[in-house]
């Protein structure tokens, strides 16, 4: 076909046609701002281009393809995808529980997922902005700049992540997309000489963790009305708890709180979601708005991710983790911590908890059993339900009787704070857009905002002041009056 | 004296017997030329062209060739291993291979002679074929986006499970692979999963239900060894024993 073209007779008759595949790849964070009559900024709205359209895709495989196959849909955390659609195929194969084997392999797998993932978003993404402050010049204020200034930071971030892929690889046989978990349970556990290899630097990666909440919470409290006010709205939080009420990523039941630390729901069996989270569509979004359902469309999207988590849980297992909890909570003074900004330090004791609960794991005998699997009697659909990095995901499949899958249906945790992200937009929007120019300043606030979410959009994998972005302000005619572009090289244009 | 008969393969001596190829020949003597539709237990084929050597100036194609004395083979110059790689590129843009995602990566002969050749990306545009799965089997899945045409499951469904279960059908770029059933489906058919034709596959075309990754990654057939090492004979043996998960001769 390829060469038929070049050496065809009449080129000049033949149209080439090039999709670009880089305009979906890099997706811009695009947002529009749209202005009422007053001036103020009545709804923000982050568009989502990426469509992966993974749930058709995934429609005709094997069921026992899903948990390496869904993993594709996510280069940051493919880990939690893979164990999601572990856990729904579990249910499809009848394994009822699953061996202490199977289920200790795979929540380290998580927590190494989970440690790769926050140190990643910590160290690379976010420590410039928060040692630099967020008016530092964009030249400056990335994770060269925290090399040069820091290096000693910069190793312990590098090294961090690099113990978390340690460990992916381990359990799962590759640090990215690897295929421990199998349907019913694990395709291996850890030989002795594994964890050792992993005994040897856990105590290290404990004390990092250590530093970088420290930091965290030298910066948050230098400039603590900054940043408990930043994009700060008030939201019910969701998240998944253990039986007992503590802190739990790999397996519990549902619970979600309102604004002010009302249960809404508690301890609900996750494979019956659907009864308490239902999804809005708009036209403007590709990604899907859900809500919780006794609350409506209107008043019930909520906030998942590190901050729900930390605000919904009654303890953490772990003696440091929970330690930094009861600080962390006090800041909210007996009501929950609505501080957008207050991911970051949330996201670092959850780094915290995990290098603990990796060294409580690696002592856990049930490590190198050999028990791996369990079996029951097929069923025609699974629901997993994991705490992801960024929030509680949800997957759910039914197959036909040959096996097949016919229908799937995924909640990723950025979709689940999608509202919430446009509500933070907005409101910083209001507070730093002045009349009807927009600024670079605003630019990089909103940026700032976007990022405080972890999303896991392309657009939010670049490095901070790198995040590619359109800013667009229409008036309450629908007509646009201005708009702002950054490109990846942190060049601004005013393109209207 | 000695009356061994004897020809040459990349320059080694390679004794050989009447009526033997230059493929069995070489395998017997633990040389190794990579190959797809050959399997040594059953009849050749010679129709993958993957086994293709050099002799005395013209390509052959050595799961055929009857070994003859004085013959001076190429099996691995780099003028071949281009002739190679090129088929194995077509074999690859011809159907639908997403390694990455497969179950069978890691224990696949067609990757693992990708591999032996230094195949590093399919060179030519793909075709991306509409082709579907069968899991109408209760106990084997058949995606035909991986199958090769190489034949194997016809030959030995038909001169050794005796069943004559498939068929290849069409011509040219439109042959395939069908079932002889009635509702051309496989579940009405009479193979079961002990069927030789099933275990024979060289890629993921033919694999048995539920099954998927249950190989951990470092302990597939060729994670630990390359192709050209692990040979034939072993290689039947681990294989088998990959694919019923247990040993083979109990
Ligand atoms: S059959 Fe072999 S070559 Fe084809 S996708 Fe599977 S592993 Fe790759």
């Amino acid at each position: 076909m390829t060469s038929a073209l070049e050496t065809a007779a009449n080129p000049q008759d033949m149209k080439r046609i090039v999709i670009e595949p880089l305009t979906r790849v890099e997706g811009h964070g695009k947002v529009t701002l749209l202005q009422g009559k007053n001036r103020n900024i009545r709804q923000a709205r982050l568009h989502i281009t990426e469509f992966r359209g993974f749930e058709k895709f995934i429609q005709g495989r094997p069921y026992w393809e899903l948990p390496v196959l869904v993993q594709r849909l996510c280069g940051i955390c493919p880990v939690s995808h893979h164990l999601a659609a572990a856990k729904a195929t579990d249910m499809i194969v009848g394994a009822r529980e699953l061996t202490p084997t199977a289920e200790k392999v795979r929540r380290l797998m998580h927590y190494g997922q989970t440690l790769q993932s926050h140190a990643l978003h910590f160290f690379h993404l976010c420590s410039p902005d928060l040692l630099f402050g967020y008016d530092d010049e964009v030249r400056h204020r990335n994770v060269v700049g925290v090399i040069e200034d820091s290096p000693e930071l910069a190793k312990q971030g590098v090294l961090l992540r690099k113990y978390g892929q340690e460990v992916i690889r381990v359990t799962a046989g590759k640090r990215i997309h690897g295929t421990g978990a199998i349907p019913g349970g694990v395709n291996k556990s850890l030989s002795k000489d594994e964890i050792h290899y992993l005994q040897n630097d856990i105590a290290q990666m404990i004390g990092w963790a250590q530093g970088a909440v420290e930091l965290m919470k030298t910066v948050f409290f230098e400039q603590l009305d900054y940043h408990m006010a930043f994009a700060s709205i008030e939201t019910s939080m969701m998240s998944q708890v253990r039986g007992d009420g503590a802190f739990e990523l790999y397996h519990g039941g549902l619970r979600a709180r309102d604004h002010l630390g009302e249960t809404i729901f508690d301890h609900v069996d996750y494979r019956n979601y659907n009864d308490y989270i239902r999804e809005s569509v708009k036209d403007w979004s590709y990604m899907k708005f859900p809500f919780i359902t006794s609350l409506g469309e209107e008043e019930g999207w909520y906030r998942v991710g590190p901050l729900a988590r930390i605000n919904n849980c009654d303890f953490i297992s772990t003696p440091l983790a929970d330690a930094e909890r009861k600080e962390f909570m006090a800041v909210g003074k007996g009501l929950p911590v609505q501080s957008t900004m207050a991911y970051h330090w949330a996201r670092l004791i959850e780094l915290l908890h995990c290098t603990e609960a990796i060294a409580e794991l690696l002592c856990d005998r049930d490590l190198i059993g050999k028990d791996l699997r369990n079996k029951g009697v097929m069923q025609e659909c699974g629901t997993g339900v994991i705490e992801a990095p960024r929030g509680t995901l949800f997957h759910h499949y039914e197959i036909n009787d040959e096996g097949i899958v016919e229908k799937a249906s995924l909640i990723v945790s950025t979709t689940n704070n999608n509202q919430a992200m446009n509500e933070s937009i907005r409101k910083v929007a209001n507070q730093y857009l002045d009349g009807h120019r927009l600024s670079e300043a605003l630019l990089n606030q909103v940026e700032v905002a976007i990022r405080a979410y972890d999303p896991c959009l392309s657009c939010a994998t670049h490095a901070i002041g790198k995040m590619p972005m359109e800013l667009n302000l229409m008036d309450d005619r629908g007509e646009l009056i201005d708009r702002l572009e950054k490109r990846v090289n942190g060049q601004i244009n005013r393109t209207l | 004296m000695s009356t061994e008969k004897t020809f040459r393969l990349d320059g080694k001596a390679i004794p050989f017997e009447d009526g033997e190829t230059v493929m069995d020949a070489a395998l017997k003597a633990g040389e190794y030329i990579p190959h797809l539709c050959h399997n040594p237990d059953f009849e050749p084929h010679g129709s993958c062209r993957i086994c293709v050597v050099d002799v005395n100036g013209r390509h052959q194609c050595s799961c055929t060739l009857p070994a003859s004395e004085g013959m001076d083979v190429d099996n691995s110059s780099e003028a071949i291993t281009n002739k190679r790689r090129t088929l194995l590129q077509m074999l690859f843009v011809e159907g639908n291979h997403v390694c990455p995602a497969c179950e069978k990566s890691g224990a696949c002969q067609l990757q693992a002679v990708a591999y032996q050749t230094g195949m590093l990306n399919p060179h030519f545009t793909h075709f991306f074929p509409k082709r579907s799965i069968d899991a109408s089997h209760p106990d084997i899945v058949f995606y035909f986006n991986r199958c090769i045409l190489c034949g194997l499951c016809v030959r030995v469904s038909r001169d050794v499970d005796k069943k004559a279960v498939f068929s290849l059908s069409g011509r040219g770029h439109r042959t395939r692979i069908i079932f002889n059933s009635p509702s051309g489906k496989a579940v009405d058919t009479e193979l079961a999963i002990t069927d030789k034709a099933v275990s024979v596959c060289p890629t993921g075309a033919i694999l048995p239900k539920h099954h998927g990754y249950e190989t951990p990654v470092g302990e597939r057939l060729y994670d630990c060894l390359p192709i050209s090492v692990v040979g034939d004979a072993a290689k039947h043996h681990t294989a088998k024993k990959h694919f019923l998960n247990g040993d083979p001769d109990e």
